[in-house]
């Protein structure tokens, strides 16, 4: 393989609740190849396998058939943990990416040791805390200055953001960002967005983005990809896609999966 | 009802609370950092005693008799840990399948030596085993010798060892897997290991109570857990109520479950005096839990109700 891919999916094969009613082709051949400092917004309809996919990279799940590379290692047999030395991960739900009943220095002092061993060492050290400090002031949301709070006591855009800074404070080979500004409001999602932008540009990050929204995948990233019923069908680069509207991308989607789109959220969004 | 005859009880029942709240320490663990309610110490207090009682009616000192409860209860949390998290078995069901077994195998350490192979009762006077940590027999005494001295200070040891391994790097991921399990996966925390280790040294301080315990009564009994998680509860419950809004701090936690127990044991003595029979007491104690258990759900359901009631003046 091209030895600067940051990440390799292989003919990833997914299907829930084999054999059963139920049933679920969520992945069904992928194949995706990230060169390192690609930022690629994925969207999709409801089921299409956005989420399943950033799943298999993480190793929620283990996978049919096929391979996960993550900087030139073959990551596919292993668990998520040992996975997480590699990965920085926001959820969708403000919820999931933080411990609500541990306060803001120690979810971030949990994100800086993220893949190491953890010693018997103290938790966090004086030092540390000057860059949370600083890092947390870059938010703009007075956080630094509520350090030994409780993250339960924080919003959901406060939550997100966090989160985001937790993922990206030991640099990600890859960043995962599944729907991360979906449960905001619109004017916590555009901030929580413009930082995300930042934290990616300035750290020059590898990120894979899931949206609902059209216009933020087309604004955001230099790569926008599309799947339908577990694939891939459509991959258009920085140039493509930059002399794109949402209109067109609409179009090109009936055009490749011969449906309309549908996706509850996205109708909301655009 | 004579006022001196509760007064000479209460001492005991401080040196009972302090042996327990250690073992509500030990739930505490579990139950509030973990988030697994653990059934095993019922069993493994009661493997403390028969650890601690076999070695030293075999001449094994104190001390190391104690320690090696602490390591046989790590043992038990260790097997309640695997049936949960790789067998994957509820964390209350793994509990008391641990239990269950725990109960054969008690018996079969306190029969060690013996010609049966198996014994239910240990008994092990002060008399004969001078050298034995506690013993209720000194604790109506205001003397150096009085078991609550030693208490509160194997107590403040104790408490003292939980802040740092929970303030530490490994510690703080422990809490983690407790506080959300997919975050702690994402942070690269092994969320089983986690469990594992966190059963293991909630038990450890378990068995060690059950230790001290059979210590301070002259003997081990292979019953002497029975309800132990209950009254570990209590203990934790009481000391949230009581002093949740004061003591913030990790350590002053510890400390409020310590005093819980106490505080339990002095109720109890209190009810026991105005003339509760003891056959009643696990009733009492259960009906009490059951009530402090269910304070957070009444409090949101009432929230509810209140919200409802406004919209409709509304």
């Amino acid at each position: 393989m091209a030895e600067s891919a940051m990440l390799d999916l292989r003919d990833l094969r997914k299907t829930f609740n084999p054999g059963t009613v139920v049933e679920k082709k969520a992945l069904d051949g992928v194949n995706l190849t990230l060169q390192k400092g690609d930022f690629v917004t994925v969207i999709g309809g409801n089921g299409a396998g956005k989420s399943t996919m950033l799943n298999a990279v993480a190793g929620t799940f283990p996978i049919d058939t096929g391979a996960v590379f993550l900087g030139g290692r073959d990551v596919t047999h292993l668990p998520e943990h040992r996975r997480a030395a590699f990965l920085g991960r926001v959820f969708q739900d403000p919820m999931t990416g933080t411990a609500a009943s541990m306060n803001i220095e120690e979810n971030l002092a949990l994100a800086l040791r993220r893949g190491q061993r953890r010693s018997l060492r103290w938790g966090i050290t004086q030092k540390e805390r000057g860059i949370y400090r600083e890092k947390l002031s870059s938010l703009n949301l007075g956080l630094e200055d509520r350090m030994g709070s409780k993250v339960g006591l924080l919003s959901g855009g406060q939550r997100q953001a966090l989160t985001l800074l937790m993922a990206t404070l030991k640099e990600p080979e890859l960043l995962l960002l599944d729907e991360h500004t979906a449960a905001l409001d619109p004017k916590t999602a555009e901030k929580v967005l413009q930082l995300t932008s930042g934290l990616i540009r300035e750290g020059g990050l590898t990120a894979l983005m899931v949206t609902h929204n059209m216009r933020d995948a087309l604004a955001m990233g230099n790569r926008l990809i599309m799947m339908h019923e577990g694939r891939i069908i459509l991959d258009l680069g920085a140039e493509e896609k930059r002399n794109m509207t949402v209109e067109d991308l609409l179009l090109k989607f009936e055009e490749a999966s011969g449906q309309a789109l549908a996706n509850d959220r996205m109708l909301l969004a655009t | 009802m004579n006022i001196s005859q509760l007064l000479n009880q209460l001492p005991g029942a401080v040196a009972q609370g302090l042996i327990w709240g250690i073992m509500a320490i030990g739930v505490y663990i579990t139950f509030r950092i973990l988030d697994i309610a653990d059934l095993t110490v019922d069993g493994s207090i009661a493997t403390g005693g028969a650890v601690a009682a076999i070695l030293i009616t075999n001449g094994v000192h104190p001390w190391l008799a104690v320690l090696i409860a602490f390591l046989v209860g790590m043992a038990a949390g260790a097997v309640t840990g695997v049936f949960h998290t790789v067998m994957g078995i509820p964390g209350i069901l793994a509990g008391i399948l641990t239990q269950l077994a725990l109960y054969s195998v008690n018996l079969r350490i306190q029969g060690i030596g013996t010609d049966l192979g198996s014994r239910a009762n240990v008994p092990m006077s002060i008399n004969k085993y001078k050298d034995m940590l506690v013993s209720l027999r000194n604790v109506g005494r205001f003397a150096l010798d009085n078991p609550i001295w030693l208490l509160l200070l194997i107590t403040a040891v104790l408490i003292g060892v939980m802040y740092w391994f929970f303030g530490t790097e490994y510690g703080c991921g422990l809490r983690a897997v407790g506080a959300n399990q997919q975050m702690a996966r994402a942070q690269g925390i092994n969320t089983g290991v986690g469990k594992v280790i966190g059963l293991m040294i909630s038990n450890g301080l378990v068995a060690f109570s059950g230790a001290l315990m059979a210590q301070y009564q002259g003997f081990a009994d292979v019953s002497m857990g029975r309800g132990a998680i209950v009254i570990g509860l209590a203990a934790v419950i009481i000391g949230e109520v009581l002093f949740g809004k004061i003591f913030r701090n990790f350590a002053l936690r510890l400390l409020a479950v310590s005093f819980g127990a106490i505080i339990y044991y002095l109720v109890i003595q209190v009810v026991l005096w105005l003339g509760l029979n003891t056959d009643d007491l696990k009733l009492l104690t259960a009906l009490v839990v059951a009530l402090f258990l269910a304070m957070p759900f009444w409090k949101t359901q009432i929230a509810a109700w209140r919200l409802k009631g406004g919209r409709q003046h509304g």
